[in-house]
């Protein structure tokens, strides 16, 4: 289907590092089923390092395809590093999504801050919050159909 | 193996709309306005169609109006019922709410203009009643506009009584039959249709044309102006072959009515019967009361598109209610006007199948749904929530 370039079939057909994880270090999910979006995503993190990364999207292609592709620019890199995981590097790393489904890609980043935020939550590691601030649903919305 | 599913939204055109579609392009180039032989020529074939079109209706052919299609029939319909009804006072119209956009989007447009537009329950079974019409019914209603059979999850409207009620309240009555004609029988005449539009490709003749149809004495007002064709309420140079392969189409399509009907249906139950067996999925829509071919079902827990994408990637082309198909922020407004939850409702799935199906093809869709269901309920996080009790089952 030519709605998709070959990248984002690629990883929505073939997702890596889907599943779940029991002994989650840091856990997020963001989206609303509403929606259409959720993304749940585990982090197993040791010595500032994400040593395992495992996701569950309830969505559409392009949200499983975005979801798979952020665990893997994230799995190994240190955590600072994930955090600076942009939706716009996703977008690019997937050869570019229709406007429409950029907001599959802010979902994926948000998911990858909100584990992160769950683990600094869980070992009382401190952090600016407004690193963390997320767009609500229907604002993600509107500027997935603005770009 | 290739199975085409999505017949609701297009089918392919039969060998013999084809050939009708290119031996009219190639010996009858006429323009049908012109004086001479070979556009009588044109005319001759214009008007036999417009008999036989008239004919497959029940109606008479100045009664037949070609058009672009569905969408510009719809739309020529509701304005000019509208605009009438206006002169009289009458501003108030009656409708679904589940309508396809064709109806709908001119709706909102009437709406803006100052029209009221009462939009009826259509209920969990996806029907509305005739007494809901009654009901409704005003001395100012200058419409009522029932869909014959709706687009997506296929069920057929009481299209009979609603007429009757109509007629016997004197109100105007369109019926945006595009999913019905050829698939069931219409007949304008016992159906008590004041106004109707229908579409060629979606009984196996070419897109781009359609035809709305006007009851003697039902004034129109023109969507495109321009030359005085169609008796000046639809201008620009007839689409001679394409409006010869629809009348063959047609024709061809009434005549197998009944065998397809018999050969479909089978296929169709079987279909709803494999599907249903999926755990926490439903069938929209009712039962008994649709056409031979659609078949629309949710499944808790995924979404529509990526089931739409896994199907394709299994050689199975069906189609979805879900909003990031259409990339809009809501899914189907069809299933949302059934009371679904938004959530159930981004999980639809329509296979829409015709008499060129053939059952080995339903035993490969009844093979891959469920297990593609199953994969991507095994991702979901909304399913994980489902099966540990976290969020209620609605299905």
């Amino acid at each position: 289907m030519a709605l998709y370039s070959e990248k984002v079939m690629d990883h929505f057909q073939h997702p890596r590092n889907v599943g779940k994880m029991d002994d989650a270090d840091g856990i997020g999910e963001v989206g609303n089923a509403k929606c259409g979006d959720i993304m749940k995503m585990y982090l197993k993190i040791r010595d500032g390092i994400i040593t395992d990364v495992k996701f569950n999207t309830f969505g559409c292609g392009s949200a499983i395809a975005t979801s798979s592709i952020a665990t893997e620019m994230i799995k190994g890199k240190p955590v600072s590093e994930a955090l600076q995981l942009t939706n716009r590097a996703v977008v690019e790393a997937l050869d570019g999504l229709p406007a429409h489904k950029i907001h599959c890609s802010v979902l994926a980043e948000e998911a990858v801050k909100a584990a992160v935020k769950d683990y600094y939550d869980k070992n009382g590691i401190a952090y600016d919050k407004e690193q963390f601030r997320q767009v609500d649903c229907e604002s993600c919305h509107v500027h997935g159909a603005e770009s | 193996m290739l199975v085409y599913a999505d017949n609701a939204a297009t089918t392919q055109m039969s060998r013999k709309a084809l050939d009708v579609l290119f031996e009219t392009s190639e010996t009858v180039w006429g323009n049908p306005s012109s004086l001479h032989s070979v556009g009588q020529k044109a005319k001759e074939i214009l008007e036999d169609a417009r008999l036989r079109i008239a004919k497959a209706i029940g109606a008479e052919p100045k009664e037949i109006y070609f058009t672009s299609g569905g969408s510009e029939a719809d739309n020529q319909a509701l304005i000019s019922a509208a605009t009438f009804g206006a002169r009289k006072g009458k501003k108030h119209i009656i409708s679904t709410r589940f309508e396809h956009h064709a109806v709908l989007h001119t709706l909102q447009k009437l709406e803006k203009q100052g029209f009221e537009v009462e939009y009826l329950d259509v209920h969990r079974n996806g029907l509305v009643t005739a007494d809901q019409v009654r009901e409704a019914i005003r001395p100012d209603t200058a419409l009522v506009s029932v869909m014959y059979a709706n687009n997506e999850i296929g069920t057929v409207q009481p299209i009979r009584e609603i007429g009757a009620v109509c007629r016997a309240a004197k109100v105007p009555f369109h019926s945006d039959a595009v999913q019905a004609i050829g698939h069931i029988p219409v007949d304008v005449v016992r159906d008590n249709i004041d106004l109707l539009a229908l579409s060629a490709h979606k009984f196996h003749g070419p897109k781009g044309i359609g035809v709305l149809y006007a009851r003697k004495g039902t004034l129109l007002v023109n969507v495109i102006e321009g030359g005085a064709q169609e008796r000046g309420k639809r201008a620009g140079t007839e689409n001679i072959p394409a409006i010869a392969s629809m009348a063959a189409a047609l024709e061809e399509s009434l005549q197998n009515l009944e065998a397809n009907r018999d050969r479909i249906i089978p296929m169709r139950d079987r279909l709803i019967e494999g599907l249903s067996k999926i755990p926490h999925s439903c069938l929209n829509g009712d039962r008994s009361s649709r056409v031979p071919g659609t078949v629309n079902f949710c499944f808790e827990g995924i979404e529509g598109e990526s089931l739409l994408l896994l199907l394709d990637a299994q050689g199975i082309e069906a189609s979805s209610g879900s909003a990031c198909t259409s990339g809009s922020l809501d899914p189907s407004h069809v299933l949302l006007a059934l009371g679904l939850p938004h959530d159930v409702a981004h999980g639809s799935l329509r296979l829409s199948i015709g008499e060129y199906n053939t059952p080995e093809e339903i035993d490969h869709i009844l093979t891959v749904v469920p297990q593609v269901v199953e994969y991507l309920r095994n991702m979901s996080p909304v399913w994980e929530d489902l099966e540990n009790g976290k969020r209620p089952h609605i299905l």
